[in-house]
Parts: C-alpha cells; sequence; structure tokens
C-alpha cells in the first residue's frame, strides 16, 4: 500500500516535467519544418512578412524587433516606476497606507488583460493620435505604454519582496553613521537587494514579451518594422492574428508554429535568466 | 541632528529622489484609481438584468451575456477538478516524499518554467494536444488551463505544507500511522490555506485568461448544461469581451463585462486577502 502510494506521488510529481518536455516537443515538431522550408536565414532575418500574398515571404524579423524594442519601452517606463514604488512600500509607507497601496498594486495585477485592451483602444490610442497629430494612433508607443503598466505589479512585488529581505542591521549601520533614511535606502539597501530586483526587471521581461491580447488590441497588427508612430506586430499578435484563418497543414500555420518556437526559446533565455538572479538573490 | 549640517548636494540628492518616489507611487495609485473609475463608469450603466439572464439574439436584437458566465463557470469548475490532484499531489510527492534533491530541482525549475510561459504557447500547444482529441471545446481549454495553472496550486501547497510543523508528524508516525494516513489525516488538513488560496489564484486567472481559451475553447456563445458545455465551443467572459470589442464593436457591451470582470476581481482579492487572514488568525491561536 505505501508503495502504491508513493509510486503515485511520484508520478504526479513527474506530471510538470512531462508537460514541459510536452509543449517543447510539440512546438519543435511543428516549428521545425517550416524553418527547414524557408531557410533559417531567410526565415530569421527576412524584413519582410507577407504569408497571403500571390509570392508568399515569410521573415520575421519585424516581429522580432518588435517585441525586442517593444520589451525594452515597456521596460525603460515600468521598471524605474515599479523600483520607486516599492521602495516607498517597503521602507518608507507608514503601515496603513502601505496596506491600501498593495491592495491597489494586486488590483493592477488582477485585471485582465483584455480589459488593459479595451481601455488601451478606446482612451490611449485616440489621445496618441490627436497629441501626437497621426493618422492612426495604433502603434507601438501604445503596446509600450499597455505594456509598461502590465508589467508595473509584478516588478513591484517582486521587488518589494527583496527589499524587505534586507537585514535590518545594514540600515541601522548606516543611519548611525549619519545618513538619512533615502540616502541610507538607496545607497544601502538598494544595493543590497540588487540581484532581486534584477530578478523584477527579468521578469517584467518575460510578462511583456509574452503578452498577447492587449498589444493586439492597441497596436494595430500590421507587419512593418518598428518604428515608434507606426502600426506594428509583434511575436505573439502574429502568431494569434493568424491562427484562425491559416489552413491547416499549410506553410503559413507552419511558419506560425516557428514564430511560436522562437518565441518559445526567448522565453527559456529569460527564464534561465531569471532563475540565475533569483537564486544569487537567495545566497545573498 | 538638525538638517543644517548636511550639505546642499546632499539635500538636493534627498530631495530628488523623494520626489521621484512620489511621482511613482502617484502613478501607480492614480493609475488603479483612473482605471477602476473608468471602467465602472462606461461598463455599469450598461449591466442590466436582461443582459445578465439572456442569451444574445439577432431575432430580438439584443446582446446577452449569459452563456458567456454559464461558460466561464464550467471551465472553472473543470479546470480545478482535474488540476487540484495533480498540483497538490505534486506538492506532497516535493514535500514528503521525495529524497533525493536532484529530482526535486529538476520538478521545480519544470514548475518555474511552466509559470513562465506566455498563455499565447500554452493556447497553441492546448490547440495542438487536446483539440486533436476532443475537438474545440470547453474541455480542450480547461484541460490547456490546467497546465497552465499547475506550477500555481504546486506552489502555494508546497509553501503552506513547510509550515506544517515537523512534531505533527511525528506525533502521528509515534502513534503508529503509516505515512499515507499521516499525509492523509494530519499534513492535508494542516495545508488548506495553502489549497485554497491557490484555488482562489487559480480562478482568478481563469477569469482573466484570453489568449490560452482563443483557439481551444472557441467562440460561441449557446447555452449549455455542464456536460453539454464541456464538449461544445463557447466563449468565456474576457474571450467575449475581446471579440465584441474588436470583432464587433461593441464597445457597450465589452465595457459592461469588462464592469463585470473588475468587480469578480476585487471580490477574488478581497477573498484571497480574507482567508489569508482568518488562516493566520486560527494558526497564531
Amino acid at each position: 500500500m505505501e508503495t502504491a502510494v508513493q509510486g503515485v506521488f511520484l508520478i504526479l510529481g513527474l506530471i510538470t516535467v512531462g508537460c514541459v518536455l510536452l509543449i517543447t516537443v510539440y512546438l519543435i515538431l511543428s516549428g521545425v519544418p517550416a524553418i527547414w522550408q524557408i531557410g533559417l536565414f531567410d526565415f530569421l532575418l527576412g524584413s519582410t512578412w507577407a504569408s497571403t500574398a500571390a509570392e508568399p515571404s515569410y521573415g520575421i524579423l519585424p516581429f522580432i524587433l518588435t517585441s525586442v524594442y517593444g520589451t525594452a519601452g515597456a521596460i525603460l517606463f515600468g521598471v524605474p516606476v515599479g523600483f520607486l514604488t516599492a521602495v516607498y512600500l517597503a521602507k518608507l509607507a507608514p503601515p496603513k497606507i502601505k496596506v491600501v497601496v498593495e491592495a491597489a498594486v494586486s488590483l493592477l495585477a488582477g485585471i485582465p488583460s483584455v480589459v488593459y485592451g479595451l481601455v488601451g483602444m478606446l482612451v490611449l490610442v485616440p489621445g496618441i493620435r490627436r497629441l501626437f497629430r497621426i493618422p492612426d494612433g495604433a502603434s507601438l508607443l501604445a503596446a509600450i505604454i499597455v505594456l509598461a503598466i502590465m508589467i508595473l505589479p509584478s516588478i513591484v512585488k517582486v521587488s518589494v519582496t527583496a527589499l524587505e529581505a534586507v537585514p535590518k542591521e545594514y540600515e541601522d549601520a548606516s543611519l548611525a553613521l549619519g545618513a538619512t533614511p533615502v540616502e541610507t535606502y538607496f545607497r544601502v539597501s538598494v544595493p543590497a537587494a540588487k540581484s532581486g530586483i534584477a530578478a523584477a526587471a527579468v521578469l517584467g521581461v518575460g510578462r511583456a514579451i509574452g503578452e498577447a491580447m492587449a498589444v493586439m488590441m492597441v497596436s494595430g497588427n500590421v507587419a512593418n518594422m518598428p518604428s515608434l508612430f507606426q502600426s506594428v506586430r509583434f511575436l505573439t499578435t502574429a502568431v494569434a492574428s493568424e491562427m484562425s484563418y491559416s489552413s491547416p497543414g499549410s506553410l503559413q500555420r507552419q511558419a506560425l508554429f516557428s514564430i511560436a518556437l522562437v518565441l518559445y526559446l526567448f522565453i527559456l533565455l529569460i527564464n534561465a535568466a531569471l532563475n540565475f538572479f533569483l537564486k544569487r538573490n537567495k545566497e545573498g | 541632528m538638525g538638517s543644517d549640517s548636511i550639505s546642499a548636494k546632499r539635500k538636493f540628492h534627498i530631495g530628488a529622489m523623494g520626489l521621484l518616489i512620489a511621482l511613482s507611487v502617484a502613478l501607480t495609485c492614480g493609475l488603479t484609481l483612473f482605471l477602476i473609475g473608468y471602467i465602472l463608469a462606461s461598463g455599469l450603466p450598461h449591466v442590466t438584468w436582461e443582459f445578465l439572464t439572456t442569451s444574445p439574439s439577432i431575432l430580438f436584437g439584443r446582446i446577452g451575456i449569459l452563456p458567456d458566465i454559464m461558460n466561464t463557470i464550467h471551465i472553472i469548475m473543470a479546470t480545478l477538478l482535474v488540476v487540484l490532484p495533480l498540483g497538490v499531489g505534486a506538492a506532497v510527492y516535493l514535500t514528503e516524499y521525495a529524497s533525493n534533491q536532484r529530482l526535486v530541482a529538476v520538478i521545480e525549475y519544470a514548475a518555474e518554467t511552466l509559470s513562465g510561459i506566455p498563455s499565447i504557447i500554452y493556447g497553441l500547444v492546448g490547440m495542438l494536444v487536446f483539440t486533436g482529441i476532443f475537438g474545440t471545446s470547453l474541455l480542450a481549454g480547461a484541460l490547456t488551463l490546467v497546465i497552465m495553472n499547475l506550477p500555481t496550486i504546486m506552489r502555494t501547497t508546497q509553501e503552506s505544507l513547510k509550515t506544517v510543523p515537523q512534531s505533527y508528524r511525528e506525533g502521528a508516525f509515534g502513534l503508529g500511522a503509516g505515512k499515507w494516513r499521516t499525509i492523509r489525516t494530519v499534513v492535508l488538513p494542516g495545508c488548506m490555506d495553502g489549497i485554497l488560496t491557490g484555488c482562489i489564484l487559480t480562478v482568478g486567472r481563469i477569469l482573466g485568461e484570453s489568449a490560452a481559451l482563443l483557439f481551444t475553447a472557441g467562440a460561441a456563445h449557446k447555452l449549455f448544461g455542464l456536460f453539454d458545455g464541456l464538449v461544445n465551443q463557447g466563449a468565456t467572459l474576457t474571450v467575449a469581451l475581446y471579440f465584441y470589442a474588436k470583432e464587433s464593436g461593441e464597445f457597450d457591451v465589452a465595457f459592461a463585462i469588462a464592469a463585470i470582470l473588475m468587480l469578480l476581481t476585487v471580490a477574488i482579492n478581497f477573498t484571497a486577502a480574507l482567508v489569508g487572514w482568518w488562516f493566520k488568525k486560527r494558526r497564531s491561536l
């Protein structure tokens, strides 16, 4: 009986490993044929995507660059704001305010991405169009702003955890030497928590690069090379927008799976980086 | 100590940092307030009793979201039913049984990898694996969500298992209970808070999920019972919101759904906080 139960639990424990293998194998099996057929260089470095043209062209460089620029932009806005909010929450806020702001942050984290997309579509996109006097506000900029807001909660949460783990003695020593609280937090606590804060940024990168629905609703979805005020298409939205009308078995659909494979490789790299920083944070 | 003893340069630095912090906090809170206010103000006026309790009908020219609500409930139930035993079981294995540290590291790394994979990729794999077997259906969507939420349930259960005192287990062993009996009667009841928190988080995530369901559960708005519903296509609230906003331009309907989702999110966050607080209080007794 006991060994049987232990066996069952072992199988349950191995299910996660099985899932990761399943996802990896399926993505490789369905993603590689199209890359093979198109050619790795033409696929990754080709700058035109015209999957439905008479002479189709499958270059995903625009998507890769859009995803990279979009994520970088979101990090550029999201990380400083999230990090400073985290410093306030972890070190400066009175307990009552802390509870309220933390509730607000977790609410922000719980808002579904399509709701972000909806508000972005009706508030942000027209706003950008009017502010910059361009014909259509659905652009890389709109996507960057939406992504920056969406990654804010995870950055705040992970940074707060890292900052709260800084030993109180460090701060006391700095205060005793005559540094003011704000100086102490930025010169002592933040450097001590830097691996955790780096982990927060990497987590933000992962969230931003993987977001599909909100971005699809505000970025216009045309396969241009990325430019701040132009309609663009991300790796995620490239998959999502053509999947529903591509016919099964066609090169177009296979190429969509190849895009997903590229995205998956990005995510695996980001996960490895995240683990590296989290481990270093734990070791102090 | 008077602030006179601080140099002007330091004062500037302190002031600037203080200002930046204040701006950031104001931005975070302001954004949250704006989003809640804007969504509720644009959505709630369109939420009527008829809207909540009917199916869409071209004949009567009305849009109702009852099927979408039911689909959401069905998919949540189906997902929890499958993911709970799997996730709790995996957590029990990791904390109670596993003796091979390398295997534990592999399983935990796999769980972390799973929690970092974006939902669009889950959607694609779900489409390849589950819709191949069950067709585009709520069941295929639910199974996709199972893989997605497995790490959440695992982590919350595991954390809670670690807080069950070792002496409880020793007490049970001392009274002659076997390992399985100890887990069933002593350890698992002691980690109910973690399991419950995991469930609440999962419900919240399913409620907000759209990309993983788009290609697995479909977009139909027909009303079914639980078992018919699971084998048929159906849009959850978020997927319905997406189609109403992006494909048919029905922004009033989209905002009404957004307002409902918003209220549900608030309710879920509140419940999670309440559960955490209640168990903490009970534990400190």
